[in-house]
């Protein structure tokens, strides 16, 4: 299985992030994180639910663009539609704890703290970025995961400028009994591949490398001191039918390649 | 239409403009690059107010109030274009300092329009803690749970509106209106949440009352003449924004857009051609490009 691309690698980590979440909304934003949940679903996590990346929920294990295709005129056409799901209801699921989602993340640090604010002093950026947008709200109300295809230690810093995804250490200080109860930043996939905070004082650990990568390659790229454990496993490979969904059903026109170039 | 119709509230933009003042606070509905109201923002882009706080699940909207330097403050939660991620002009202002901020969670957004509507002073949530949005918008405050529970929680404000403005499908000449596309947004509550008098609507079509149902389907009837002031006849007013089903982002004229935050005079250019002409030349000159 020597032809497996660390795209395919990458997409099968973000499903197994979903892994025991049952009957909520998988909401992983980016391809990767959509090609993973809708993995998971067709194999091991077939109650979660998912959208059309605009108003509806959708039946199907095919991916479909998300409302950033051109014209924005995204229909139910061809999809078999489950729940009419409009911007407004995503709190229904955020503030119940009824949905898992996958963020993207300009900075991450080793608490989880991520920003896709501003980077620079927020009153005066050097760089706007998209701003908290709903970060905030989901770190503290439903599960949590990141996503990050070039890792590298501009991204994971040592403290990020804006806290809008709130990190262990701030939500400790919050309190897990009580207005963080329902925090649970879980894990943050990358390029080069996992990362949890099952350490005592929650700091981010290497979880596992995806095939070819270095313990020492992961530490380059990272701007502060991972917790490294002394064996680290390798991330797992998909199975035979897990790369046949991904390359025949869930994108047969190898989109992923684009989001995660094949390492030379 | 017929004028007698009783409490018909149909007007033009610049009627909608001349009821507008400068430093008020103004909610445009909408989302992104989608049903936003184009034709009053660009009447109000050649107007001479000024000083605008402007709420917006940020489009070009705002990026088009903010490059024209109309806007003084942004309550918003992500400002994009969405084919285009982040939306160049709003970023431009920012960068360079030009615009105060006031940035939340987009369900802050929810509530604090929510709460306003409701005529209450906040509601409160857990969306902020820990967060550097507690730093960064002092408008937010704390409360302590009455109740047993003793829960410190976060107290999103109600916005203070002076207006709201949004583009709805189809409108009846008295401001009953509904959308036709697969989400509302916050249209709604913003014009719940804004004070009798400022809530603006555009439509694509003004229809008899008794059209509307067939227009599309009950559950889309979700703008209520008691939530509305005014009412704007604007075929094509959300151009270049989408606005489902009666036509799509123009993806061309945005990318044009966006080109025009690169310079002070790519953005001089742009305005005089598109901006500074009536919505009249706008609308055919838009329609033969696409």
């Amino acid at each position: 299985m020597t032809d497996i691309s660390r795209a395919e690698i990458c997409i099968v980590a973000m499903a197994e992030c979903f892994r025991g979440d049952g009957e909520i909304l998988a909401n992983p934003i980016g391809l990767i994180p959509v090609l993973g949940g809708r993995l998971a679903r067709a194999t091991f996590e077939p109650l979660l639910c998912c959208t059309d990346g605009e108003a509806r929920l959708i039946a199907d294990d095919v991916t479909f663009p998300g409302p950033e295709s051109p014209g924005g005129l995204t229909s139910g056409d061809g999809k078999t539609v489950e729940y009419w799901n409009p911007y407004r209801s995503m709190f229904d699921w955020v503030w119940s704890g009824r949905r898992h989602v996958v963020m993207g993340a300009t900075q991450l640090d080793r608490y989880g703290n991520q920003n896709f604010a501003a980077i620079g002093d927020y009153g005066r950026p050097k760089v706007q970025l998209l701003g908290y947008r709903g970060a905030p709200g989901n770190t503290l109300n439903c599960t949590t995961s990141y996503w990050v295809p070039k890792h590298g230690p501009r991204v994971f810093v040592e403290k990020v400028d804006t806290v809008t995804g709130v990190g262990w250490d701030r939500a400790t200080e919050l309190g897990l009994d009580g207005p963080a109860r329902y925090f649970d930043v879980r894990r943050v996939v990358s390029n080069l591949g996992v990362f949890d905070f099952a350490t005592p004082d929650h700091r981010m650990r290497l979880q596992a490398l995806h095939p070819g990568v270095t313990v020492d390659e992961v530490v380059a790229a990272t701007g502060f001191d991972l917790v490294i454990p002394d064996e680290v496993p390798t991330s797992r490979l998909p199975t035979p039918e897990e790369l046949e969904l991904i390359r025949e059903t869930l994108d047969p026109t190898n989109l992923r390649i684009t989001e995660v170039p094949e390492p030379t | 239409m017929s004028a007698t119709v009783v409490g018909e509230k149909l007007l033009g933009e610049d009627d909608v403009v001349a009821e507008l003042r400068s430093g008020m606070t103004i909610a445009i509905g909408g989302w992104g690059s989608r049903r936003k109201p184009m034709s009053i923002v660009r009447a109000i882009l050649r107007s001479d107010l000024q000083d605008l706080t402007i709420l917006s699940h940020g489009g070009p909207d705002l990026g088009l109030l903010c490059a024209a330097g109309k806007v003084s403050k942004a309550i918003y939660a992500f400002a994009t274009l969405d084919t285009i991620p982040l939306e160049p002009h709003f970023r431009r202002a920012r960068e360079s300092g030009a615009i105060a901020d006031e940035p939340l969670d987009e369900g802050l957004v929810h509530l604090g329009l929510q709460a306003a509507a409701w005529r209450v002073p906040f509601l409160p949530t857990r969306v902020g803690l820990g967060s550097d949005l507690v730093r960064d918008n002092p408008t937010l405050g704390r409360v302590t749970s009455p109740f047993d529970d003793g829960e410190e929680l976060l107290a999103m404000p109600a916005f203070r509106l002076d207006a709201a403005i949004c583009h709805l499908n189809r409108s009846d000449a008295r401001g009953n209106a509904m959308y036709l596309g697969p989400d509302l947004y916050w249209d709604d509550l913003m014009l719940q949440a804004a004070p009798t008098g400022g809530r603006f609507i555009s439509t694509e079509l003004v229809v008899p009352t008794g059209d509307l149902e067939r227009e599309g389907c009950l559950h889309q009837l979700r703008i209520s003449r008691m939530m509305v002031d005014g009412v704007v006849s604007a075929p094509g007013g959300a151009h270049f924004t989408a606005c489902a089903p009666d036509y799509g982002r123009d993806e061309a004229f945005q990318q044009a857009y966006a080109a025009s935050a690169a310079s002070p005079e790519a953005w001089a250019s742009f305005r005089a051609e598109w901006i500074d002409i009536p919505e009249s030349d706008y609308q055919r000159k838009a329609g033969a490009l696409r």
